[in-house]
């Protein structure tokens, strides 16, 4: 029964690689399932939260007495009814949720009131009277950096950052090996190009919504949509300076989240208006809200040098990478500067990168957090090269490829990963060798990300009906009670439907680390896994009990206990039914438990191919094919796999095209509706063709790798490539809006024409 | 300010509110009636999770007073399953993990529904246009499209 003894290459799956329906399905097909904003208590009060309308504004006062005194009103908080938690990065969460002194962007939250209706707590808002000395501000990250530039919070310097820079810059990081000089000096040709991303959203259809209630003995109970129910306790229960064990986080249905819902905004001012006003109250945040105060990704800035030989070897690699993620310090940017070059074996390799605090909102993850950037710029500049000497970008790839073994410019040396596979998988599909038109081009990109494992709990209880009870911790965002009841039913050799996965409630379970990190499909299966196994050689020994031979002398084998061979006895297997049944006969109710820091996630490859149209008229894009070859070690269930790959390569393509926060010179958000910032609709897009590897993770029993967050990563290179590619003109600004791409077609023409 | 009485119909029952007379018809529904399936995900028309019929047609509720539903049919997500019997379009979802986070589902049901029974033999093209006013973030629309295809073909048949 040793698990790491079985050939994971070579294991036969009955449950785990077929499709069968999720679990949730009915629910959320019927309007059953209760997200956020659907959960109400009795005596329910309902909060609104009052917003600085400026960038950048000392917060001389407030006065909220009229709103105190207005009808129907029962509390009001602003910041002054919280302590400071002693950890930063506690008190940075706490002061964005209600700013302090100052109000360090355009949506900051200052106020908040709690009522008998919304309309009560509206008018209320407007009763509160907040005299702001209006600062100057910055929300351009290259601005941000220069000296004399504005300070956003000043003395926030996290690591050494070098010369010549404004307070703003708070982190700085470098990785590589080699000598990137005498690297360049190899190449047959050196490119060196800047770029430019811009903040996008992750953009869940579902706001933010909590709904606290605050006993008086200083006993708590938060429903949320959350990624992790255990950070939300764990940053409230500081917050509000409670222990951990009295605040009960219960997590709602979550309506996406894409990194987003991995830390709070409201929660902490829904317990404070409970625990003044003695009732429950609910918060539910606009759309505005959302856009203004909410986690948008960091936007970027960057330089990308890259030397290469006439035969396609890369040389030498440089990325310089500044962020900007908001007005507090940020280290996105040290996952983009180890992600940049993942993709390659490079002998000389070095990147850099800055973080520099706006006064735009505090930045949340955001799928892949900081690799989509950087390997844009990489990815390009790349595919610039192939151009230049006339290679197959494919083939380059290949050359170049980073594999087991490699040494990662990150300083990780890899095992099996799957980006040689995908690429040659990419080469030979179809679409690769399709005609295009004029007018048209080609992209391709390959995409990676590190993948989580992290603290996880998961309690396997077995019925005494012979069905069995996953109780897991990680809210299910895209499928993943099926997955982990489908690794449970594979382990224990039952069918599907015998197994149900419930995530539940902080005081239900031990701590698990939010969904996130394409962790939960690895992580939370393997400490299933585990469980399943622990219940296993809990039955063998009940079975062993009855037939009256040694525990040692009973083997799991096809979901049944059987004597281990003819000297152990001869008896009829028994089922887990059959085990089940009599257990409070052999020792009462039969569960297994698994506690684990999981390690070993197995990096993530893809690689994306992509067919686009550009209109020389007016400048717009149409994506005409999309192809996403990507390694998931082992599909668990392929049709949530599958749709990993998809949503994320739309997000990706919606970042390369459309979305970008616009800021108006007053530094307040333009666009802060889906109408003007705009992500991909239906009729924006072709069918997303999916092409699964399976290379497996030598870090899980099933060879499980992560896959959501990966798909994120090739789409803004693959889009920018083809885009370049048809439109004869190398962009390098995000999104590729058509105002952008005529100009840069424009600017092209008349060079074409000065020469 | 005060309220008004509508009479209307929901899913086939004749219920009656109080309402404001700001008030959306999205908001009754939730907070005075406890049919919770219909999502507020925008409020301002642009994601389509509200959906619901209007004396059959499709229209965002977050968008019509609740007052304008007064002696009018209103459809919505509740009403789509019969008793323990999955619409076709649901039960389609379902198998072909038309869904993943959920929340756009019912708005996005709604408006495939009210397209089936406009034109039962839609291209692509045509359902990509129809369903692009109901926003998902988790799918990039493949599966959805391929589902609502997939239901009318089998509808066709039957």
């Amino acid at each position: 029964m040793a698990l790491d003894d079985q050939s994971k290459a070579k294991r036969v799956f009955k449950v785990v690689g077929t499709r069968p329906l999720r679990p949730d399905g009915v629910d959320k097909v019927t309007g059953k399932a209760l997200f956020g904003a659907d959960l109400t208590a009795p005596g329910m009060l309902v909060a609104k939260i009052l917003r600085s309308p400026h960038a950048h504004a000392r917060i001389r006062a407030i006065d909220t007495s009229a709103a105190e005194a207005a009808p129907g009103v029962k509390a009001v908080v602003t910041a002054a009814d919280f302590g400071a938690p002693a950890d930063e990065a506690v008190r940075d969460v706490l002061v964005n949720c209600m700013a302090h002194d100052k109000a360090l962007y355009d949506g900051h939250a200052v106020a908040a009131v709690a009522a008998i209706s919304e309309a009560a707590a509206k008018a209320a808002l407007k009763l509160i009277k907040v005299d702001y000395e209006v600062l100057p501000h910055v929300t351009d990250v290259d601005e941000a950096m220069k000296p004399g530039a504005p300070v956003v919070q000043a003395g926030r310097q996290v690591e050494t950052v070098g010369e010549g820079f404004s307070e703003n810059v708070t982190n700085y990081c470098e990785f590589g090996h080699g000598d990137v000089e005498a690297g360049f000096a190899k190449a047959d040709h050196v490119i060196e190009r800047s770029f430019r991303t811009e903040a996008t959203h992750q953009g869940y259809i579902e706001p933010h919504a909590c709904l606290a209630s605050f006993a008086s003995d200083g006993k708590a109970d938060l429903w949320c949509c959350t990624q992790g129910q255990y950070m939300v306790r764990n940053l409230c229960s500081q917050i509000m300076g409670m222990e951990a064990s009295q605040l009960r986080v219960t997590p709602s249905e979550i309506g996406g989240g894409f990194g987003g819902k991995t830390t709070v905004f409201i929660e902490p001012v829904a317990l404070m208006l409970a625990k003044k006003s003695g009732r429950p109250v609910k918060i539910v945040m606009s759309r505005s809200e959302v856009l203004r105060a909410t986690g948008p990704t960091c936007s970027s800035s960057m330089d990308i040098r890259i030397g290469m030989t006439r035969d396609g070897r890369i040389t030498a690699g440089l990325a310089r990478l500044r962020y900007q993620g908001g007005a507090f310090p940020c280290g996105t940017v040290e996952m983009g500067a180890m992600a940049a070059f993942a993709a390659y074996d490079l002998d000389a390799v070095r990147t850099e990168g800055w973080n520099a605090m706006t006064n735009r909102p505090k930045q949340a993850a955001y799928r892949a957090p900081g690799a989509p950037m950087s390997i844009y710029g990489v990815e390009s500049v790349v595919d610039e090269l192939c151009q230049h000497f006339g290679l197959d970008p494919l083939d380059v790839r290949m050359k170049n490829a980073a594999k087991a073994g490699t040494k990662a410019s990150y300083g990780v040396t890899f095992t099996d990963i799957g980006l040689s596979a995908c690429l040659s998988k990419a080469k030979a599909h179809p679409h690769y060798a399709a005609p295009l038109k004029a007018g048209q081009g080609r992209g391709v990109s390959c995409g990676f990300w590190f993948n989580f494992g992290g603290d996880t709990c998961v309690t396997l209880n077995v019925n005494m009906d012979g069905t069995v009870s996953v109780t897991e911790g990680n809210p299910d965002i895209g499928g993943s009670r099926a997955s982990i009841g489908m690794m449970a039913a594979e382990e224990l050799g039952v069918t599907f439907d015998k197994v149900r996965t419930q995530v539940v409630d902080t005081a239900s379970l031990g701590y698990n680390e939010v969904t996130d990190g394409s962790r939960v499909t690895f992580a939370v299966g393997l400490a299933t896994i585990k469980a399943a196994q622990a219940a296993k050689t809990v039955m063998c020994q009940r079975a062993a009990k009855i037939w009256g031979i040694d525990a040692e002398a009973v083997v799991w084998e096809d979901g049944c206990a059987k004597p281990s061979g003819p000297n152990a006895g001869d008896f009829p297997p028994m089922t887990l039914a059959e085990i089940a049944a009599v257990s409070s006969q052999t020792g009462g109710p039969i569960a297994g438990h698994h506690e684990v820091n999981a390690d070993g996630a197995g990096v993530s490859f893809g690689v994306h191919l992509v067919d686009v149209e550009v209109d020389p008229e007016t400048g717009a894009t149409k994506v005409l094919r999309y192809t996403v070859f990507q390694d998931a070690g082992k599909a668990v269930h392929p049709s949530y796999v599958e749709g990993q790959m998809q949503g994320g390569a739309v997000q990706g393509i919606g970042w390369a095209l459309n979305e970008e926060y616009i800021y108006g010179d007053d530094g307040r958000l333009q666009n802060a509706g889906f109408l003007d910032y705009r992500v991909p609709v239906a009729s924006d897009l072709p069918m997303i063709d999916t092409v699964i590897l399976e290379i497996p993770n030598p870090g899980h029993p099933y060879g499980v790798r992560g896959v959501g967050e990966t798909s994120i990563v090739p789409p803004l290179a693959a889009i920018a490539n083809a885009v370049s590619r048809a439109a004869g003109v190398r962009l390098t600004s995000l999104p590729m809006s058509p105002p952008r791409i005529l100009a840069a077609m424009d600017a092209a023409r008349l060079a074409a024409a000065a020469e | 300010m005060s309220r008004i009485h509508v009479n209307t119909t929901v899913n086939g029952d004749a219920v009656d509110f109080l309402c404001e007379p700001d008030e959306t018809l999205l908001d009754a529904l939730r907070n005075r009636l406890g049919l919770t399936g219909s999502k507020e995900g925008c409020g301002t028309g642009d994601c389509g999770a509200c959906s619901v019929t209007l004396d059959g047609r499709l229209v965002c509720s977050c968008l019509v007073l609740a007052a304008e539903a007064e002696a009018r049919a209103v459809g919505t997500i509740e009403g789509m399953a019969a008793g323990e019997a999955l619409h076709p379009l649901q039960q389609k979802f379902i198998e072909m993990a038309a869904l993943q986070c959920g929340i756009c589902t019912p708005g996005i049901l709604i408006a495939a529904k009210a397209l089936l029974e406009k034109n039962p033999d839609p291209t692509e093209t045509e359902v990509r246009y129809w369903l692009a006013g109901n926003l998902c973030r988790c799918t990039g629309y493949d599966k959805i499209i391929r589902a609502v295809m997939d239901t009318a073909a089998d509808l066709r048949r039957a």
